[in-house]
């Protein structure tokens, strides 16, 4: 990436940025979600800690938090999927388009908003759930380790949003951006561990990619690492696909005139 | 008085057929609170092992809270229709027909009920084939009939009231998320004597939709319960009397006749 490009995904990002941290509508209901999911999941079912097999040796708090965080980072990426859709669909992504010599550092620069906007979210959800008194038994390395996990989960969810975006360039798409995401989410051990699981949810949990990603930053709370090589290995394996899926989007966008 | 009626059947004729002429609108308020079900009952099952647990069916226990989404879908999708009606100028026109506020809100109303009666129907239908139990027997279906058509009434008049206090169709669809709150800091996910956290098991006490849902699940696990009926009866039509009598003070300064 040359320096034009790189301040072209670096304003790109700013903007995107300003926006979110600047208006209300767009900040609070970000920050809100994840904390709603977080209090309604880990207060309304903590008696779920106490069905027999759970093993999870943090406690139900901690366990609700793995996947909060995640979840937080994909839809972190997917509502910056809508700012793009928003974008383009006001006109705006074809003044950019036209400014940029190189369209896929607009790309970047959404991410690169998206790490930010993910960033913001997991430090406020990360502090609320040591104030509530999260059981935390993870080492520093740990704690990179899980934030690294997330901010792929983010990135690769975001290029998702970013493809569908490029392609629609309405918010009219934000359901096909928003509704796999949550589902793919959903379809996880969210609620107990896979083992608990059972009938055709089990089977599903088992094949989901998001699952290797839930149960090692589960782990990692735990200060018990496991599965963490393979969650490392699809969150790239992800971003990858979607970053490809987002650049082809581009083209379509650079061919219907922006 | 029989042209009053006429006009009132033309209006529920209009929302009914306008909402049936979206099927963006008909169909994610019937299918995703079905895709929500079947991920909490299967991912939640393990539950129905927590000592004290009503039934051994989480899906007979989950079947209620569809009917309350689905009642939040009719009450956005009401209003948003409605606050259309304000926006486009369509209201003023009403206001030189000979058509009365209470025909035009009974009107819209019954557009409501006309899909809650196929909701019920989906909800229960499906409910029932994918395994629940429903233990209030043939007496009890006039029974939930009524009472989802009781709460698809009062949801129908708070989102009419709304509609014509900020009439906008964009505020009345980012209202979603705060109808969703009071659905899940409720008994939705486990019986309030099973909550752990006493902060949560107050806010659902004090909170109005858990009277709801334990209405309508008195009849899937319990049979027919005349203190759980009543309750949610009484809840749901105080809602509706005190929201329609607020939404025909607000129709008088929105259908002013000159």
């Amino acid at each position: 990436m040359n320096a034009r490009s790189r301040s072209v995904a670096g304003a790109v990002a700013w903007r995107s940025v300003h926006n979110f941290l600047t208006n209300p509508a767009l900040f609070f209901p970000a920050v809100i979600f994840p904390l709603f999911f977080f209090a309604a999941f880990a207060g309304g079912l903590s008696n779920i800690g106490n069905v027999p097999g759970f093993d999870y040796p943090n406690g139900y708090t901690a366990f609700q938090f793995g996947f909060v965080l995640l979840q937080a980072a994909a839809f972190g990426g997917v509502f910056t999927g809508f700012g793009i859709a928003a974008d383009f669909e006001s006109g705006f992504g074809r003044r950019m388009m036209l400014a940029a010599p190189n369209r896929l550092a607009i790309i970047a620069g959404y991410s690169a908003a998206a790490l930010v906007r993910a960033g913001i979210i997991s430090a406020l959800l990360f502090g609320i759930a040591l104030l509530v008194g999260m059981d935390l038994s993870a080492g520093a390395a740990d704690l990179v380790a899980m934030i690294v996990l997330a901010l792929l989960v983010n990135l690769a969810a975001g290029l998702w949003g970013a493809g569908i975006a490029l392609r629609f360039r309405s918010l009219q798409a934000g359901p096909l951006m928003q509704t796999p995401v949550f589902l793919v989410l959903f379809l996880a051990p969210v609620y107990v561990p896979l083992d608990l699981l059972t009938s055709w949810i089990h089977t599903v949990a088992s094949i989901n990619p998001i699952t290797p990603i839930i149960e090692a930053v589960r782990s990692l709370i735990a200060g018990e690492p496991e599965y963490v090589g393979i969650a490392f290995l699809i969150g790239i394996v992800l971003t990858l696909l979607f970053g490809l899926w987002a650049v082809r989007g581009m083209h379509k966008a650079e061919a219907a005139g922006g | 008085m029989t042209g009053q009626l006429e006009r009132t059947y033309e209006v529920a004729r209009r929302s009914f057929v306008r909402a049936w002429r979206q099927p963006a609108t008909v169909i994610p308020s019937i299918t995703f609170p079905l895709m929500l079900l079947a991920v909490n009952a299967a991912g939640l099952n393990s539950a129905t092992k927590i000592p004290g647990f009503p039934t051994d069916s989480y899906i007979s226990f989950a079947l209620a809270v569809p009917f309350l989404q689905g009642a939040i879908f009719a009450l956005l999708n009401s209003g948003t229709d409605l606050a259309r009606d304000a926006e486009t100028g369509f209201l003023q026109r009403l206001a030189l027909s000979p058509l009365s506020g209470s025909a035009l809100l009974a009107g819209t109303l019954g557009g409501v009920l006309a899909i809650a009666i196929l909701q019920t129907v989906t909800y229960l239908g499906v409910g029932l084939a994918a395994g629940a139990e429903f233990e209030a027997g043939l007496a009890g279906i006039p029974i939930l009939f009524a009472l989802a058509l009781t709460i698809q009434f009062a949801f129908g008049c708070i989102g009419t009231y709304f509609a014509l206090r900020v009439p906008s169709a964009e505020a009345m669809q980012s209202m979603f998320p705060v109808f969703f709150i009071f659905l899940f800091f409720s008994s939705g996910s486990l019986p309030r004597d099973l909550i752990a956290q006493d902060w949560f098991r107050t806010i659902a006490t004090i909170n109005p939709v858990s009277y709801l849902i334990e209405g309508i699940r008195s009849l899937f696990i319990t049979g027919i319960d005349g203190e759980a009926l009543g309750l949610a009866f009484g809840i749901s039509i105080a809602l509706g009397a005190i929201f329609l009598s607020a939404a025909a003070v607000a129709l008088r300064s929105r259908l002013v006749r000159t």
